[in-house]
């Protein structure tokens, strides 16, 4: 706060002393280090520094409050629950049966576009209640298997889905690769079809060097019970797009992960067909699956929460500078006045 | 203790066969003269460190979580992550252990390397120390230091005496006498090789104490104390002594004293540890929450456990269908996750603390020793931290014991005034012609100098110069030639090689050096050699005093040496003329029944000397009388007989000797009286004096008489002249008994058996009690002053109680009354106390209060009431190290214990106490952080954050900060706290630390955690962040936040702090990109992405003004409606240094402009 300039002190006596120095003294050795007095800052909260550091806070955070809402509200969002109305009716009590079923899983949902899109559209899914971040679920995965072919036996963390019954060892190997996401959009607009690009919705950094140019899945969904998705086994990990994001395993147990980008751009009243092929199962845990379309801002997807949050600290600041600065005009105390030190105020005991 | 047996009947004494090393040592197998101070050894340090170490409950901690950590089911973080907290602390101890083990090797390497003449093949020869074996003859010469316990055989003088100096084993700069027994020193003198066989006791520390005897050509004779020199001491002032070696190397009572002296745990730290339960509290509460909800959870899902993808509690696979995959059932899941949130959340108790305060505190010592208004250039001494344990107790001392001689006064005595033949000669009168002139006298005849200078009374001088003959002439020639001939100082003559005015006469100048036990008897010596009677030359048969040039050899025929029983010595002597005469000198007390009351025509000398006496003592002087008489033949003959008889009894040889000096000490004709003034040390009524306004009540326990006791009390404005003094000397239970409830009746203090509430009510209500205004009071504070609230009729209170009855006291059941009485006076001074007793009156405070008690002292004789106190503090004084060893501080004057206390006190204080505070928080935010995280996973105790982040986080990121803070922070300047003593309340206050501070701090630490938690949640609810930016962001979101606040919090900037703030986010940043690029990471690039995305910065600021939001605005409510002390002065000295230098600002642009 307030710059300080070094304090000029018992330097004298110390120097003094030296000028004639004593053999074998054990003086101590003057410096401003040892004798604690380094140039130093001292900041006191003065009124003055008081409201200018609240005014300071409501400056700052109120145009950024202004700005990430405006952000946020740009953004338009399409939100499709659809994990029940996929299920046909009669199948409704029994869901997990039916997804247990080779019945055709196929799904026709449609939806309305409120607001002009702009590109690029981000095609999410969301899940409800899946524990991405349990503890059991999160370690079962072997990074050293990924990223390099020679390490395809590195598999002690994988465990339950670690081997083939024949002992042939999983690539990828782990609950996370077992359990991955497996339902498909084909979107359509007027009869026509909405190309969906599927290139590039994993981080760059995952690509090129966690998930192994040379490494090919094996053995993989092989199993009497599979989880999720299959890998086509031509295809390196680094261009499984799919599961590279599903890999990166979510924070919270409701999340959403990329499935792709639409590059044009969707017009107000615009009628989407999605077709989709229900295939994972959340039935058994009551896990909720949502398609979302959404275009992005620079703060992110569409989340009131940072804009409000700013513009109330910032208020809640800029009413604290106005209720200080009262305080001070109205009850004013001198600062380092001694008649306020307990002793002086107080004479006489009580 | 035990008791030592004499050793001929001692089971199994130690046979050293002199000048036979090999067999003294074939069969038992001796220890050699090598000797080890270290510890370790290259080979024995790894095992022996860790053990060592692994006694703190400490390490014992860690090593329990990692341990726990390692079992499968468990396995929280990965296996080395786990040790990482173990190890480095262990390493850094390790580093450190090892460092101070490779000094003391260095150390025992260059003793073990000195040399010394051993007799070999019938030659001395030289050898080293360590190659020196039991039973070896060694000789030493002038100066060398003695490498080994021996038993003297012979010295250079025919008598057999050897003078050595034990400074290193006791202290004590004086010489002491040794002798070597006659029937070896002969054989020696004629260059006889002895061989003979020394019974001594087993090897022990008793350095007082030796018992042994030695055969010698079928004789055998004892051998005792006297006849031993140990190591470490110094021959002096003799030429060359030879010995034999009893104990070697480990076995030397040096060595075996060499024990540290025991440690003690601070006050804060017992608080410190009552909060850290508290934390536990807490601990076991979030693990039940978690292992209870983990039960929960599981029985909710216990259906769907199977198919849950996420949790999959059998495998699929044929062959091993259906099997279970660690899953163990649910009552030993939730016992699971319970002992694995212990390991996660194992940081909420702050282990680590103590080993960031041992750091703090070494740092904080690192100052106090540095400190140079806390040099002492007389003595050439640092302030000394023997105790690393206890310096924040330096600011809540609330009672100052003080020792008397050598603490308060230098133990320098000085010879003031003599009353002889009834006539007071002060030197009141500094006539500077006069005195130079009769300095011209002496110097002119004098061919030494004196070490130290007193100025002679001008007056005396013409008496003793100009007329001798007369009746008081007489009595002062015989005062002189009792000073100088009646005492056992020792003069060490020395040639000084370049001193050219003084040696105007011819003869090369000679400097005098007195060495003696008694520093009144130095002193003493000393004035008489500036009268012109200067003791030259003492051995057992005879003394050379130089008066006025002229050389008298007297002969001794016996000295009385003194005793406690007789308060005298008396010493018989043969002047030229063959006349005889007994010198004698004392105590007042027990020399005028001796003095010879038929001659009515000395009684009023007798009652002037007396008056005189008197006021020397109300002076604060230390008095002696001196007495003489003639003897006659007959006399003489009688007590020769007498006297050689007592000399060589064995059996009640001092009671003998005593009966035998009544003989002669009897009829004397009074001389006169010494004044010997003890000098305050320099500062010490200031210091004092600000102790006293500190609120912290100084006492006095002293050895003198009652009346010194007071004189120096009021010399040192301990006592005013405003005070009621209440004096309690009984002889007898009953009489002290009255004395207390007298005085209790009279003063209105209320005794704890009839109204102890009342007197709790009032010492509450009044905690710090207002002191008059006095001279030493800056003027800028009004000083409204108040009377004592506790006697509000009576003025402040003194209390001045002697050992007497305090024996009586302290043994019986007087103890509270006592202690009421003191407690509500304002001075207490406690004269003729005995050593045992200044601990009793130590304990006595100590065991009926809390207040914190400090006890200074520099002799033998404070070391019990030194290691009794919470603080013991030493002085180095003139009266050895004993106090020194025993303490936790040393330090060279009593003056510093005001800086020592209100300066450094106070500053150490106020930082431990935030330190602990802070790292409470500290730690307990990010557990609760993780709590919070974990309830969001089902209970699973994930982490977000990367198991090496949660490990550095306390070791790492935010570790350096809280250490430099807590050594280099300081709210007020030195200045400051020494202007305003008061503002030391704060520590008696427990301002720093206490359980509101700490509830608070809690509740601030959970709103932090909240806002740590929630703001990233609410923030990427809904999207596609995942579990590794996340924890990402709570990393470097806590690290800031936690750095922040500190940063908040301190008071003083300097470079250090900034680096050390600010520094730690960088570095934190940096482990974080670097654990972020090792590919074999499942978190690998995540912060790479994360910086490119605006919510994240966003975020952290965020987290950061909401977390800290509701603090500074309670800081600020508190600073504007509430200031406390320490902060109205904070705001003066910083303002008035601003205004101070804009003004110089001002004057500065004038003069440019």
């Amino acid at each position: 706060m307030n710059s300080g300039t070094p304090s000029s002190s018992a330097g004298a006596p110390g120097s003094a002393e030296s000028a004639a120095p004593r053999r074998n003294s054990k003086r101590p050795k003057y410096s401003r280090f040892t004798q604690q007095e380094l140039p130093a800052c001292k900041p006191i909260l003065t009124p003055k520094w008081v409201i200018s550091a609240f005014l300071l806070v409501s400056v700052v955070f109120i145009p950024i409050g202004v700005v990430s809402l405006f952000a946020s509200r740009d953004v338009v969002e399409i939100i499709d629950r659809y994990e029940t109305e996929c299920i046909p009716l009669d199948s409704r009590n029994n869901k997990t049966g039916f997804m247990w079923s080779n019945a055709d899983k196929t799904c026709n949902r449609i939806i309305t576009v409120t607001k002009h899109m702009k590109q690029p559209i981000y095609v999410y899914y969301q899940l409800d209640n899946f524990y991405q971040n349990h503890r059991r679920y999160v370690k079962s995965r072997s990074d050293q298997q990924l990223r390099n072919p020679g390490n395809e036996r590195d598999i002690s963390t994988c465990s339950p889905e670690d081997t083939t019954p024949e002992g042939l060892p999983i690539v990828p190997c782990g609950l996370i690769a077992w359990s991955m996401f497996n339902d498909t959009y084909s979107l359509s607009r007027n009869n026509q079809q909405l190309g969906i690009n599927k290139r590039g919705i994993s981080w760059q950094s995952d690509r090129d060097r966690k998930f192994g140019k040379g490494v090919f899945p094996k053995n993989f969904q092989n199993g009497t019970a599979p989880g999720g998705a299959k890998l086509n086994e031509s295809i390196p990990l680094s261009e499984q797009e799919d599961l590279i994001v599903w890999m990166r395993t979510a924070a919270l147990p409701t999340f959403r992960k990329l499935y792709g980008k639409i590059e044009v751009d969707l017009q107000a009243g615009d009628v989407i067909n999605v077709t989709l092929q229900n295939n994972y199962n959340t039935y058994n845990f009551n896990g909720k699956k949502k398609l979302v379309l959404s275009t992005t801002s620079w703060l992110g997807g569409k989340n009131d929460f940072m804009g409000i949050a700013y513009l109330t600290v910032g208020g809640l600041c800029f009413c604290l500078a106005m209720g200080f600065m009262l305080i001070y005009l109205i009850k004013p105390r001198q600062l380092g006045d001694p008649s306020y030190l307990s002793w002086n105020r107080n004479p006489g005991g009580h | 203790m035990q008791l030592e047996e004499n050793i001929p009947h001692h089971d199994n004494p130690r046979l050293i066969h002199i000048n036979d090393p090999k067999k003294t040592n074939d069969k038992f197998g001796f220890s050699g003269n090598e000797i080890r101070t270290s510890k370790y050894t290259l080979l024995n340090f790894l095992p022996k460190n860790l053990f060592i170490q692994f006694h703190r409950v400490a390490y014992l901690y860690f090593l329990a979580i990692a341990a726990l950590n390692q079992l499968p089911p468990l396995a929280v973080f990965g296996r080395t992550v786990s040790l990482f907290p173990l190890l480095f602390v262990l390493t850094v101890t390790a580093v450190k252990d090892g460092y101070e083990d490779w000094r003391r090797h260095r150390s025992d390497r260059n003793e073990n390397n000195r040399e010394t003449l051993v007799f070999q093949l019938n030659e001395f020869h030289p050898k080293r120390w360590k190659k020196i074996q039991a039973g070896e003859v060694v000789k030493i010469s002038s100066d060398e230091t003695i490498p080994c316990d021996m038993v003297l055989l012979g010295t250079n003088d025919s008598s057999g005496i050897a003078y050595i100096q034990t400074m290193n084993l006791d202290g004590e700069s004086n010489l002491k006498t040794r002798y070597a027994r006659q029937e070896t020193n002969k054989l020696v003198l004629e260059g006889t090789t002895i061989s003979g066989v020394v019974r001594c006791e087993q090897p022990n520390r008793n350095i007082y104490e030796f018992m042994a005897n030695m055969e010698l050509k079928g004789q055998r004779f004892p051998l005792s104390q006297s006849n031993i020199i140990l190591r470490g001491c110094q021959l002096k002032n003799t030429e060359w002594a030879i010995g034999v070696v009893v104990y070697a190397g480990q076995d030397t009572k040096a060595m075996l004293n060499s024990a540290m002296s025991s440690s003690k745990r601070s006050r804060l730290e017992t608080y410190m540890n009552r909060e850290t339960i508290w934390l536990s509290v807490f601990l076991l509460i979030m693990c039940v929450v978690v292992a209870l909800g983990m039960g929960l959870w599981l029985k909710r899902h216990e259906t769907q456990l199977d198919t849950l993808p996420y949790y999959r509690k059998i495998y699929f696979q044929k062959g091993k269908e259906g099997k279970k995959y660690k899953y163990y059932g649910i009552p030993m899941e939730t016992f699971f996750s319970l002992l694995s949130s212990i390991i996660v959340f194992q940081i909420m108790i702050p282990i680590s603390l103590y080993i960031t305060m041992e750091l703090v505190r070494l740092g904080q010592s690192y100052f106090m020793i540095g400190d140079q208004h806390m040099y002492d250039s007389s003595s050439n001494s640092r302030f000394q931290c023997r105790s690393l344990n206890i310096n924040e107790d330096l600011g809540q001392i609330r009672y100052v014991f003080s020792d008397k001689t050598g603490t308060l006064t230098e133990n320098k005595m000085e010879f003031r005034k003599a009353s002889i033949w009834g006539k007071n000669y002060d030197n009141s009168y500094p006539d500077a012609d006069a005195s130079l002139e009769a300095k011209d006298v002496t110097v002119d005849r004098r061919k030494w100098k004196l070490k130290s200078e007193i100025t002679p009374d001008p007056e005396l001088m013409k008496l003793l110069y100009k007329d001798l003959s007369g009746e008081e002439g007489v009595a002062a020639h015989e005062f002189f030639l009792t000073l100088a001939s009646c005492n056992t100082v020792i003069p060490i003559l020395t040639e000084s090689s370049s001193s050219g005015c003084d040696g105007v006469l011819g003869g090369s100048p000679v400097s005098i050096d007195y060495q003696g036990e008694s520093p009144d008897e130095q002193a003493l010596v000393a004035a008489a050699s500036a009268y012109g009677y200067t003791l030259f030359e003492r051995t057992s048969g005879h003394i050379v005093i130089d008066v006025n040039g002229e050389k008298i050899r007297l002969e001794v025929l016996g000295l009385h040496e003194f005793d406690s029983v007789r308060k005298r010595m008396s010493v018989v002597i043969r002047f030229p003329n063959h006349t005889i005469k007994v010198l004698v000198k004392g105590a007042d007390t027990s020399m005028f029944s001796i003095l010879d009351n038929d001659r009515p025509a000395e009684d009023h000398i007798r009652h002037v000397t007396q008056v005189h006496l008197n006021d020397y003592s109300s002076e604060g002087l230390r008095t002696l009388v001196l007495a003489s008489r003639n003897l006659t033949g007959e006399e003489l003959a009688e007590w020769q007989h007498r006297y050689e008889d007592a000399c060589t009894s064995l059996t009640d040889r001092s009671v003998k000797l005593r009966q035998t000096a009544a003989l002669i000490e009897c009829n004397l004709t009074l001389l006169g009286a010494t004044a010997i003034e003890d000098k305050l040390q320099e500062g010490v009524p200031e210091a004092i004096e600000s102790l006293r306004q500190a609120g912290i009540k100084v006492w006095i326990l002293t050895g003198d008489k009652q009346e010194t006791a007071i004189s120096i009390g009021l010399s040192c404005r301990l006592l005013t002249a405003d005070m009621n003094q209440i004096i309690i000397n009984g002889n007898s239970e009953n009489e002290c008994r009255k004395l207390l409830c007298d005085a209790m009746a009279k003063y209105n203090v209320n005794s704890t058996s009839c109204s102890s509430q009342i007197t709790k009510l009032r010492r509450k209500a009044e905690p710090d009690y207002l002191e008059l205004p006095s001279q030493t009071k800056s003027s800028s504070m009004p000083q409204q002053c108040a009377g004592e609230e506790d006697t509000p009729n009576f003025g402040p209170l003194a209390l001045i109680i002697d050992g007497n009855s305090l024996v009586y006291i302290l043994e019986r059941d007087l103890e509270s009354e006592l202690f009421d009485l003191a407690t509500s006076c304002r001075v207490v001074l406690c004269c003729r106390v005995a050593p045992l007793q200044k601990a009793g009156i130590v304990d006595l405070i100590k065991g009926r209060t809390d207040e914190m008690t400090l006890a200074i002292g520099d002799g033998a004789n404070d070391v019990s009431m030194i290691q009794m106190a919470d603080v013991g503090v030493g002085i180095c004084g003139q009266e050895g190290r004993q106090a020194v060893m025993a303490s936790d501080f040393a330090m060279g004057q009593f003056r510093f214990l005001k800086r020592l206390l209100l300066v450094h006190g106070h500053w150490n204080y106020q930082r431990i106490g935030y330190l602990v505070l802070y790292n409470f928080y500290r730690n307990a935010v990010f557990v609760l952080m993780l709590f919070w995280y974990i309830l969001c996973t089902a209970f699973s105790t994930t982490s977000a954050l990367t198991d090496w982040s949660s490990v550095f986080y306390s070791v790492i990121y935010t570790s350096v900060p809280t250490i430099v803070v807590g050594v280099l922070d300081k709210n007020l300047s030195d200045k400051t706290l020494l202007k305003y003593p008061k503002l030391y309340a704060a520590g008696h206050r427990q301002e720093s630390y206490n359980m509101s501070l700490f509830w608070i701090t809690m509740v601030d630490t959970l709103w932090q955690s909240l806002v740590l938690f929630y703001v990233p949640l609410f923030n990427y609810r809904e999207s596609t962040i995942d579990i590794w930016s996340m924890g990402s962001l709570w990393t470097i979101a806590v690290v800031i936040l936690v750095n922040v606040h500190l940063a908040m919090d301190i008071q003083r900037w300097v470079f250090v702090t900034h680096l050390a703030i600010w520094g730690s986010i960088i570095v934190t940043y940096g482990c974080m990109v670097v654990l972020d690029s090792i590919p074999a990471f499942p978190n690998y690039g995540t912060i790479y992405h994360l910086v490119k995305s605006p919510a994240y910065w966003l975020s952290i600021l965020l987290i950061t003004v909401i977390g800290l939001l509701p603090r500074f605005i309670f800081k600020v409510f508190h600073q504007t409606f509430w200031p406390s002390d320490i902060q109205i002065a904070r705001e003066g000295e910083i303002l008035r240094r601003r205004r101070r230098r804009r003004h110089i600002g001002s004057k500065t642009d004038e003069v440019s402009s």
